[in-house]
């Protein structure tokens, strides 16, 4: 028992089961630093788009800043202050009459170049306005604030007016149709294929089928939606509806496979408890089975969903990699998703979006991290243990 | 028949047949020398044969535990349940036969002091008992029903023999006072001989049970027959 | 042998084209415990499964022959199923009680059957239910709490409760006690006993001293054949078949 040779080989399989403990443990490591890399960049660049410079300067709200939104500061403003902030005085002037006439020391927002430069980030703005800024600062005429423009705006050609307000919720437009079309179309073929269908060749070709679905490159989703929504049916280009409807086509094979496998996983006996008590096919599964099986369902159909929401590539097809400074309000409306607004950001020469892709980057990670373990949630409390 | 799943369980059942067996050899043996002390009036024998019983009696007591082990471990179902009920009765069965041959044995002590003058048909009917007795043991080894059936056909003729050695005794005894000792121990060995064969018959029906599962136990001979001709 | 309950003759099954039962022949007696033995895969559950029609779930199993259930056909075009099976209770290998409440277990059955429908007559159905599984005095202070929360056994008597509710006439369990102790299974086959009285019971099992201990009627099957069918005692004393005397003595194989 305790010889020589039976020792050696003993001490071999240690040492190989350390070896192989050593470098499951390193390959953890190095992807969870790839992930603490990757997050720390986010947060370090993104959370500066949080706040945003702003100027104590004398707005004029006179007649002729009403004709020339410029005139409403004074000359030596005019480089360093938002021109789009300016651009919406004029308006303003006509909701509120009562103003004209008037002028008032007030907090405005700096250009895109002033807030990188006193973010201390690269910029291109000239020495002359830099100094200005200096001067400015010492005197207590300049700060960075709460960046409310980043949550209430849509996007602009101006970084320092650009938000992810509408992306938002042309991202919740479509999530919501894509739920609505999905969920009870996924749920019902997988009931369906599993519960009732018989078992020959042509469901197990649709079996066979709704698998590769869902390892077909995203892209072609898009254009399946293109040719068939937008050409066939003839729904609005760019709209919530036209996106929500391709993202449908794209979880409902994860949506139904996810829902077999929760269905299948609810055991035999329960289904033979119910059939042996004289309950139909349609009372077993809509008494016994669903229930048990819904917190698989739920969670299978929310990451279905998160995957969804984080996707850009068949939106690009359809249309809503576009440009949209104005909220959305209906489904069929021009609309972009959060992601598209990532990426349009990201190619953006100018510096100061680059910050604002980072931050959209975190409002996109957060949103489908709570999803997630909304889901996580979920499985744990309506659990069924037997 | 085939063997059982549990090997060790044959290994039982043919341990305690086995044991069965050697009582059984033992009780025939005991028979016989004490049918022999009795016609030679040979002490010795007699003493021997006496004392042989404790042997045949230690003998029951250790296939009643084999049976007892073998009841409670394995739960012997159909015809192995018919077997070790069959031992349990028949191991009973061979005791008794065990102490009617030392019954024999000690009466021979008795006649010491009066010797029998004549033993009439004793040596007949010893010598039929023993072929009683060896061949319903003979059945129980192999099996054998047809053996069996012999036994209990031929035990009427025992019974004839002793009736008719019961009344030659009374003759002595009529005939002449003297003898009525000696003949009444030579009337009551007819009787244990008589007795010895009862036990070989049910001997003999335990086998047919075993064998077949029919209990013919206080059915006639021919009901018995018929019973056993039908079955197969 | 008194009256019989249930008629089977020459029943052929088929699972595709492999034949599991060859033509079996069997009268079951009413209000007694008839039980079926034989080694794994001799038919005898999928016999079982033939009187309620649960083998109708298995799209390739094909069946050729007549189950009479009180004279009438059970594979008649006329009989529904769901039907049959309140009539024709079944208590499963594995204690399956829904993951819902005691209450709701007993409760389900004859609520979609329509037997009850106000709270007082339900609540007195689950109360008789239980009462005669014997499993009242256990639960009744924990009506509302689940099922699954029992014990092994008394899961068993649940589900039994739970077949009882529809007041079917035959009752056939496979198995009951397979994944249960001695002294679980001691308690089922007590209640089998009281539950002679009023209902016909079929048992499946592995345990040829259950059979022997319960049941009034015991048949042997062997790949597919009835090889035996008497009394039980008769049967576990002095079978006629080799087969049956190899099986019952471990001589199998």
């Amino acid at each position: 028992m305790n010889n020589q040779a039976s020792q050696q080989r003993l001490n071999r399989r240690y040492r190989f089961e350390k070896l192989f403990k050593a470098s499951a443990i390193a390959a953890l490591t190095l992807a969870a630093s790839f992930l603490i890399f990757f997050f720390y960049t986010m947060i370090s660049q993104g959370f500066s788009a949080l706040s945003q410079t702003e100027i104590l300067v004398e707005v004029h709200y006179n007649e002729a800043s009403q004709k020339s939104y410029k005139k409403a500061v004074d000359k030596s403003y005019r480089k360093i202050v938002s021109r789009g902030w300016l651009r919406t005085l004029p308006l303003y002037m006509e909701d509120h009459p009562e103003i004209v006439g008037t002028s008032k020391m007030q907090w405005v927002t700096a250009t895109g170049d002033v807030d990188q430069y006193m973010k201390g980030k690269p910029n291109r703005l000239k020495s002359k306005y830099k100094k200005q800024i200096d001067q400015l600062q010492s005197e207590g005429k300049v700060k960075l604030a709460f960046n409310v423009n980043f949550f209430t705006n849509g996007d602009s050609k101006m970084p320092e007016l650009a938000g992810i307000k509408s992306a938002l919720v042309g991202s919740i437009l479509v999530l919501l149709v894509t739920m609505f079309v999905a969920l009870p179309i996924g749920v019902m073929t997988a009931v369906y294929l599993e519960e009732f269908a018989p078992d020959n060749r042509i469901t197990q070709v649709i079996e066979v089928n709704i698998n590769n679905l869902a390892a077909i490159p995203s892209i072609l989703f898009g254009l399946l939606g293109l040719a068939i929504f937008i050409n066939f049916f003839g729904v609005p280009r760019s709209s919530a509806i036209a996106g929500g409807l391709t993202l449908a086509l794209m979880t409902l094979p994860i949506v139904i496979i996810t829902t077999r496998a929760a269905l299948r996983a609810v055991p035999h006996t329960i289904r033979e408890a119910a059939y042996g008590l004289g309950a139909s096919r349609w009372q077993t599964v809509w008494h016994h089975v669903l229930p048990l099986a819904f917190p698989g369902i739920l969670t299978g159909s929310i990451i279905g969903l998160a995957q969804a929401m984080g996707e850009t590539a068949p939106l690009l097809i359809v249309g809503m990699m576009a440009y949209i400074p104005d909220t959305p309000t209906g489904f069929t409306e021009a609309a972009t998703v959060l992601p598209a607004q990532i990426f349009t950001w990201a190619g953006e020469s100018i510096r100061a979006y680059e910050e604002r892709t980072a931050a959209a980057i975190l409002v996109l990670l957060s949103i489908l991290l709570s999803m997630n373990s909304f889901a996580v949630w979920l499985r744990k409390r309506f659990e069924v243990r037997w | 028949m085939s063997l059982h799943t549990m090997k060790r369980f044959d290994e039982e059942l043919n341990e305690l047949k086995g044991h069965i067996l050697s009582m059984g050899g033992l009780v025939e043996r005991a028979i016989e020398n004490a049918v022999k002390s009795m016609l030679e009036q040979d002490e010795a024998l007699a003493v021997k044969t006496v004392e042989r019983d404790k042997v045949i009696n230690a003998l029951e007591v250790q296939c009643d535990e084999m049976t007892r082990s073998i009841l409670v471990r394995r739960q012997p179902a159909a015809g192995d349940l018919r077997f070790i009920m069959g031992i349990i009765k028949l191991v009973t069965d061979l005791e008794r036969m065990g102490d009617l041959a030392a019954g024999i044995s000690k009466g021979m002590l008795r006649t010491l002091d009066h010797p029998p003058r004549n033993f009439s048909t004793l040596d007949v009917m010893g010598e039929k008992v023993v072929r009683q007795v060896n061949r319903a043991l003979d059945a129980f080894s192999r099996g054998d029903t047809d053996l069996a059936m012999i036994v209990i056909e031929k035990d009427a003729g025992i019974d004839v023999l002793y009736k008719r050695m019961y009344r030659e005794m009374l003759t002595y005894m009529m005939e002449d006072p003297r003898e009525i000792t000696s003949s009444i121990i030579l009337s009551n060995v007819a009787k244990n001989l008589e007795r010895i064969a009862a036990h070989a018959t049910n001997i003999a029906e335990m086998v047919i049970y075993m064998e077949r599962g029919h209990d013919i136990r206080h059915v006639d001979h021919e009901a018995a027959a018929r019973l056993l001709a039908g079955e197969d | 042998m008194s009256k019989s309950k249930i008629n089977i003759s020459n029943l052929k099954l088929w699972y595709g084209e492999d034949e599991a039962l060859h033509g079996i022949d069997l009268d079951i007696a009413d209000k007694k415990i008839t039980s079926f033995i034989g080694p794994s895969g001799c038919g005898k559950s999928t016999l079982l499964r033939c009187m309620n029609r649960m083998n109708d779930h298995i799209p390739s199993c094909r069946i050729e022959g007549e189950i009479l259930l009180d004279g009438e056909d059970i594979y008649a075009p006329a009989i529904d199923v769901v039907q049959l099976r309140t009539h024709v209770g079944m208590v499963f290998q594995k204690p399956n009680p829904f993951p819902k409440s005691i209450y709701e277990n007993v409760a389900y059955a004859p609520r979609i059957h329509g037997l009850a429908r106000k709270g007082d007559d339900m609540d007195e159905l689950v109360e008789t239910s239980l009462k005669k599984a014997s499993l009242w005095n256990e639960v009744k202070e924990k009506l509302h709490q689940p099922g699954t929360a029992l014990s092994g056994g008394q899961q068993q008597r649940l589900c039994i409760a739970r077949t009882i509710a529809v007041k079917p006439e035959v009752i056939l369990m496979d198995e009951p006690c397979s994944a249960l102790d001695p002294i679980a299974s001691a308690k089922i086959e007590e209640l089998m006993d009281e539950l002679k009285n009023e209902f016909t019971i079929i048992i499946v099992t592995h345990s040829m001293q259950q059979a022997a201990r319960v049941s009034d009627n015991t048949a042997f099957f062997y790949m597919g054949n009835l090889i035996e069918f008497g009394k039980t005692g008769a049967l576990f004393t002095q079978p006629q078949q080799k087969q049956t005397e190899d099986y019952i003595t471990g001589r199998f194989g």
